[in-house]
């Protein structure tokens, strides 16, 4: 047993409250820990404010969440009109459900401008491997909460969405059509699958969703922040009390700081909100309006903006893309045999392996590989930290090139992302194909491309202008 | 990083600018200030209980909302319900969806969120209801005698002949300038065959009151919403010199 402290002679009783607790629970420890003697680094940018954005969002989408759920039904026979009610009937209730569907949109701009930071300043690099992996995890749960919750409102698109992306897995082999029946809980979209998703949406992946944020600040708040010049301040030059002279407690520097970003956030969250919550059709879709109509197939159905780089990426991988793959990974493991640098045996074994994997590129059909190229391009994300070989972290100590290789990789996913919204085209077509190549080129040849070129002198200390 | 962020928004800007660019409708614009002017929009709602409301049900709007453009409990009583309603209920409908199968070809779709749900690319909800109640001409082919022009073969006759009168349509036969062995059916202009209770100005008027009444009755907070709106945002702006200036004072002593 911990030893119990005396709380001074002379305490006022909040002082000695706090020592009763302390005695207790980490409540101290664990204010000092993570906020008032957490040292981030001094010269935290523009690009900084989004991970306490994305917590803010968050926050708002379950606070509004319980709100909502007070009033909607989960009944396919009544959520349209539920929502409706929420919507006319319900005191605020307009307010609530726009900051909801709002909130959705906003938690993606917001992690994605997150995931962006991580990436141009090698916020994944060693030793924050798990901070990144927790990150993707967290991405991959927000993938499935929007998806589940997109049918909640019952509308057309809701209805149709579902059924393209359910119908999905069932290109899975063997399992798939089980899979698909198993995720509908019935041959086709309704009553038992709004139910379900209504369950996983509001229940099970929010508590996922919350444990794996904790575990990412834990995770975080042991290694210590990155910064702008990927310098490690812990390893810097130290204070009297052993704290590095090139950070600063986060409360209050910190806190008073990102009140900044809240607010600009907020602007613009609200803007939303208040002028324009359809956003042009982007955040709402107009399809939507019409309750679920399972015996009328809107003529255009894409997902949401947010999933539509990997939805172009799944059209992307026609018959002719899958030949293309296959003529890939054969010139791979040609490149492998006569370049490589393993011993003979690991050679013969990507040999065998590039074949095993083109006979089954040709085995199993191309909707299939839409799938795992779908999802192989969340999962990829997670690999960052082994691809990159850089000698520096961040990308102002790059050579010039990297940062156009950065750039064409940002512009293409923006592309894909355009395409997806648009319905099928030729040209489109031959663009996504174009843009999946590059998306996943990116990742596997970063080994490759990350460590040629000339780099620059990473400084000692971060580069900070005093304000 | 400087390009990178300029790249970005050249082409979130291209974006914007060709979303939903794929459908190739051309629409009238829907006088807008209609929606927040009360006496249009009673007049609206005058015109939607008195014709669309006989097949169309609007089954989320509550009759007492429309006090929310001026009517009273007293007015809405008197003037949009049988004897029979209750002012708190929903605007349904009388007619048995299987005699309207039978006699439209399709249920008439409810007109609760039609404003909404009739934006696209081009243009918004309120401009299509617009464009689309002042397109119907007679057509002899058609079982109800009507068609309409962005809605062809539309199963909705032309409920507001009597003020608009019966028009016919006018079409060329021309050769597409893209490929010459086609041709293509081009639409001239509209000819007036009988005259009706208004003028073809006091029609678009009428028409523009009715949408207007849609228009608001598919979110019938939304004028309230913006108003609010001016004020958080006038909030929002204050608060953030505040935090700008807060944060700067707590920064001033890093070196």
């Amino acid at each position: 047993m911990a030893e119990m402290k005396q709380a001074p002679a002379g305490a006022s009783a909040g002082e000695k409250l706090l020592n009763w607790v302390d005695n207790r629970f980490p409540a101290s420890k664990l204010y000092k820990e993570h906020l008032s003697e957490y040292y981030a680094p001094k010269n935290f940018n523009f690009w900084y404010f989004f991970g306490s954005l994305a917590l803010l969002v968050l926050v708002i989408q379950i606070v509004t969440g319980i709100f909502l759920v007070m009033n909607y039904k989960p009944d396919a026979a009544v959520a349209f009109a539920s929502v409706e009610y929420i919507m006319r009937d319900v005191p605020w209730g307009w307010l609530i459900r726009y900051m909801h569907s709002t909130g959705a949109s906003a938690f993606f701009i917001v992690v994605y401008l997150h995931m962006y930071r991580g990436l141009i300043y090698g916020s994944y690099r060693t030793p924050r491997e798990l901070v990144w992996i927790f990150g993707c995890l967290i991405f991959l749960c927000l993938m499935a909460e929007a998806f589940m919750g997109y049918l909640l409102p019952w509308g057309q698109m809701s209805y149709w969405g579902a059924q393209v992306i359910i119908n999905l897995f069932s290109a899975i082999p063997f399992v798939g059509p089980d899979l698909a029946i198993l995720i509908r809980g019935d041959y086709v979209v309704g009553d038992a699958t709004l139910n379900r998703f209504f369950s996983l949406h509001v229940i099970a992946v929010p508590l996922v969703l919350l444990g794996l944020v904790v575990a990412h600040i834990i995770a975080l708040h042991e290694v210590g922040s990155n910064n702008p010049d990927g310098v490690e301040i812990k390893q810097g030059p130290k204070d009297a009390n052993g704290h590095p002279l090139d950070g600063v407690p986060f409360h209050p520097y910190y806190s008073v700081h990102d009140i900044v970003g809240v607010v600009g956030f907020l602007i613009c969250f609200t803007a939303v909100i208040f002028f324009m919550p359809e956003f042009g059709g982007y955040f709402l879709e107009y399809n939507n309006f019409i309750p679920a109509d399972p015996f009328k197939t809107p003529p255009h159905i894409a997902p949401v903006w947010y999933f539509t780089p990997f939805y172009s990426m799944l059209r992307a991988t026609t018959d002719q893309m899958v030949q293309v793959l296959c003529v890939i990974v054969g010139l791979a493991a040609v490149l492998n045999l006569i370049k490589g640098k393993g011993t003979g045996q690991t050679k013969m074994a990507g040999l065998v392996g590039a074949a095993v994997l083109i006979a089954l590129l040709k085995v199993f059909e191309a909707k299939f590989w839409g799938v795992a190229v779908m999802g192989g391009a969340v999962v990829i994300l997670a690999g960052l930290p082994w691809f990159d070989k850089s000698p520096v972290k961040s990308i102002r100590y790059r050579p010039d090139w990297h940062k156009i290789v950065y750039a064409v990789f940002v512009v293409n996913f923006v592309i894909l992302g355009y395409l997806g919204v648009q319905p099928p085209s030729e040209i489109g077509g031959i663009v996504s194909q174009v843009g999946t190549l590059l998306y996943f080129g990116f990742f596997v040849l970063m080994p490759w491309w990350s460590q040629i070129g000339t780099f620059k002198q990473v400084p000692d200390r971060v580069t900070f202008k005093p304000h | 990083m400087k390009k990178i962020l300029a790249s970005l928004l050249a082409a979130i800007t291209l974006l914007s600018g060709a979303a939903h660019a794929n459908t190739a409708l051309v629409l009238d614009k829907f006088p807008k200030e209609r929606v927040t002017d009360l006496a249009a929009l009673q007049n609206g709602a005058k015109l939607f209980v008195n014709y669309c409301l006989n097949c169309h049900a609007a089954a989320f709007m509550r009759f007492n909302r429309l006090k929310d453009i001026g009517l009273t409990d007293q007015q809405i009583k008197d003037n949009m319900l049988f004897p029979t309603d209750k002012v708190g209920e929903v605007m349904k409908v009388s007619l048995d969806p299987k005699d309207a199968k039978a006699w439209f070809g399709a249920v008439p779709p409810d007109l609760t969120l039609v404003a909404r749900s009739r934006a696209s690319g081009s243009g918004t909800g309120a401009d299509y209801l617009y464009t689309y109640l002042r397109s119907f001409y007679r057509d002899d082919a058609r079982p109800t005698g009507w068609n309409n022009l962005i809605f062809p073969n539309v199963g909705m006759p032309h409920v507001l002949w009597e003020l608009q009168g019966q028009r016919a349509a006018k079409f060329v036969t021309e050769a597409d300038p893209h490929n010459p062995a086609k041709t293509e059916h081009k639409f001239e202009g509209f000819e007036q065959l009988t005259p009706g209770k208004l003028s073809p100005q006091e029609y678009d008027s009428a028409v523009a009151d009715l949408v207007a009444y849609l228009q608001w009755m598919g979110e019938p907070v939304q004028n309230q919403r913006a108003r609010i709106g001016v004020g958080v945002l006038i909030f929002l702006a204050i608060f953030f010199f505040i935090a700008w200036r807060l944060n700067a004072a707590f920064w001033k002593d890093v070196k």
